[in-house]
């Protein structure tokens, strides 16, 4: 089977600046694929040449299966949802989501009924005449994602879709998005920066990091196994040992990450590591308490339940004097960056 | 006891007391900005050009020579005699050619130094654009008299390229053509494009800039080639930087009466008519009626303009 979307050594330049370096990897058909990674990273421009807006200064792009390096956006069977939604102004909601179809060819009375079709599948049938001014932001971007899968692409790009969206819709979309890629069983290629989302939503994530990606990987595997320092500190919360704190409990000086719902306030089983140290900071953050403590020259960070207390039942409070206690496997080893 | 009072700051002066009193005065503040505009616009300008609408309806005795303020449409009328209306229509058909001309050309030249040019050489394109403007108006239709003149840059120019043969059979043609190209409409009309095609550039510039990357990435995404592209989000959403443009050039072209007199064939003008009757014949009721036909035009352009959708994207 071809991959729906496959980057072999793709390389993207700026002028002096390479926005994207040697960058290859292979996205399945009917994936929820993520790309993630802080601005800049190169994660964006990705999907614009996938998308076809900015052209490849190196390597080729396949598009199941076909050579689409050269390509211009509108010979690509993709559709984007765009970050600002880019709805057209002076066309009402209806004409903006027919536009594909319009510029398909698809004779006038066809098109009208799939285009309704299409907003009705995003819940907003019957808006169809009015102008996206007139929309709020939620209401632009299901215009957008309609717009977009109206014209039955067989792989969708979404770039940060949901950013401009404030918290509680963000979550209630996101779940809409997942359920919409199942039940359409199509493609999709989601830029985000937001490592919660990426998570949450996808069947494999690639990370970004200064134009490279760092890692590909489920969800699970990209939390549990990260394999850099950078995946480590991007994805989740993590505590990164390095130099000679790696060294006092690995004995060798490759940094480790260890997560911090792994580390325990008490005394350490046999054949756990233990840390002792002082609490400098406790965070309330709902189901658990993010502890700080200062110990053995670094500092560790703990996730421990609510309400935040020791073994035997005093308060963990700054200033208190805690054990703290993991697993050796809790440990993972990363790799250096390589030096650019 | 000591007296620790902390320092207290200095009463508040008068730029201070005044600028606290605006702040929460909005009202008298925006009075005070619009007060003097308003009073040029109302006075100056209104007020003459009401002046002027008003001297129209005047009467002037062809035989005594003065004028006497009886109400008459005799003005009006007279617009309308054979010899008076080729000149509103032959102006009116400059204009209108100009205000093409002028699109055809400004607007790529206006959606490339949006587009395709940042840093110095937008700023260099831009002034460019501009530089006509630095020089007096005056000087450019002289310069142009020279540039179009037989024996002139332009004639040179065509023996050069063996195009001589083209350009007296292009003279030949007519309404457009002349003796040469300085005494030809066509003459008339290059330079008049010439002159007021910065006017255009600069409104579709405006325009053009205003229209986000996004929305062109998008119209590509979903299918549509540039060309569809052009006709179905550029134009639309940069017409009204046209219509602005336009509306420069059909007027500026409507009130000309300096190129009309030294370039293309003899025949006046609705701005050299406005001279000769106000200063040569002195019917200042005539002229001012004369006056009126471009005001009348343009608010007729902008109804029309209105009704083809030319400010809905605004």
């Amino acid at each position: 089977m071809t991959a729906a979307i496959e980057l072999r050594g793709i390389g993207k330049d700026f002028g002096r600046v390479q926005a994207v370096s040697d960058v290859s990897l292979s996205i399945e058909d009917g994936e929820f694929f993520s790309m993630l990674g802080p601005s800049g990273s190169g994660k964006t421009t990705c999907l614009r040449l996938i998308a076809g807006f900015e052209l490849p200064s190196r390597g080729a792009l396949f598009l199941h299966g076909r050579d689409a390096s050269r390509l211009p956006p509108y010979e690509r069977d993709v559709n984007t949802v765009f970050q600002d939604y880019a709805l057209f102004p002076h066309l009402s909601v209806l004409d903006n989501v027919a536009y594909g179809l319009r510029m398909k060819g698809v004779a006038r009375s066809a098109r009208r009924q799939q285009a309704e079709a299409a907003l009705a599948q995003v819940a907003l049938g019957g808006l169809g005449a009015r102008r996206p001014s007139q929309l709020s932001g939620g209401q632009r971007q299901r215009v957008a994602l309609a717009r977009a899968l109206v014209n039955q692409p067989r792989v969708l790009l979404l770039d940060e879709p949901l950013g401009a969206l404030d918290l509680k819709l963000r979550e209630q979309m996101q779940v809409e998005l997942k359920s919409l890629q199942r039940q359409l069983g199509i493609t999709f290629v989601y830029v985000t920066h937001d490592q919660g989302e990426a998570l949450s939503m996808s069947d494999r994530v690639a990370v970004f990091n200064q134009g490279r990606i760092e890692q590909v990987d489920t969800p699970r595997a990209l939390y549990a196994q990260p394999r850099t320092v950078f995946v480590a500190g991007f994805v989740g919360t993590a505590n990164l040992l390095t130099g000679a704190a790696a060294q006092r409990w690995t004995g060798q000086a490759r940094p480790v990450a260890i997560r911090p719902e792994l580390i325990r306030v008490g005394a350490p089983a046999e054949g756990e590591l233990e840390a002792r140290g002082t609490i400098v900071d406790v965070q309330f953050h709902g189901a658990t308490s993010r502890v700080a403590v200062r110990a053995e020259e670094t500092e560790l960070l703990v996730h421990v339940a609510n309400p935040p207390v020791m073994p035997d039942g005093a308060a963990l409070e700054p200033g208190t004097s805690v054990q703290l206690a993991w697993p050796r496997q809790a440990m993972v080893e990363l790799e250096e960056p390589e030096p650019a | 006891m000591s007296e620790t009072s902390p320092a207290r700051p200095a009463a508040p002066g008068l730029a201070s007391r005044l600028s606290t009193a605006l702040f929460h005065h909005r009202l008298l503040a925006v009075w005070l900005l619009l007060t003097p505009p308003l009073l040029w616009l109302g006075v100056v300008y209104l007020g003459s050009l009401l002046a002027l609408v008003w001297q129209s309806v005047y009467r002037f005795d062809d035989f005594s020579m003065v004028v006497t303020p009886d109400v008459t449409w005799a003005n009006y009328r007279a617009l309308f005699r054979a010899a008076n209306f080729d000149i509103v229509v032959r102006t009116l058909g400059m204009a209108a050619a100009v205000t093409l001309g002028t699109g055809l050309l400004g607007f790529p030249i206006a959606y490339y130094l949006a587009r395709y040019t940042r840093g110095a050489a937008k700023g260099a394109l831009y002034v460019s654009v501009m530089l006509p403007m630095w020089v007096s108006y005056i000087v450019k239709a002289y310069a142009w008299t020279l540039l179009l003149a037989q024996g002139g840059v332009i004639y040179w120019f065509a023996d050069l390229l063996g195009l001589r043969g083209l350009l007296e059979g292009v003279l030949a043609l007519p309404v457009i053509g002349g003796n040469s190209l300085a005494t030809s409409n066509l003459g008339r009309f290059l330079v008049l494009t010439y002159v007021w095609l910065p006017f255009m550039v600069l409104p579709i510039y405006a325009a053009v800039e205003r229209v986000p990357e996004s929305l062109l990435h998008a119209s590509a995404d979903l299918g549509a080639r540039p060309w569809q592209t052009f006709r179905t989000v550029i134009l639309p959403l940069t017409f009204p930087g046209v219509v602005a443009g336009s509306i420069f050039t059909f007027s500026l072209t409507l009130g000309d009466y300096i190129i009309p007199q030294l370039i293309g064939p003899p025949g006046y003008y609705i701005g050299t008519m406005v001279v000769a009757q106000q200063g040569t014949v002195g019917n200042l009721p005539m002229a001012a009626a004369f006056t009126a036909v471009p005001i009348v035009i343009i608010a007729v352009y902008l109804v029309l303009a209105r009704r083809l959708g030319a400010f809905d994207a605004l």
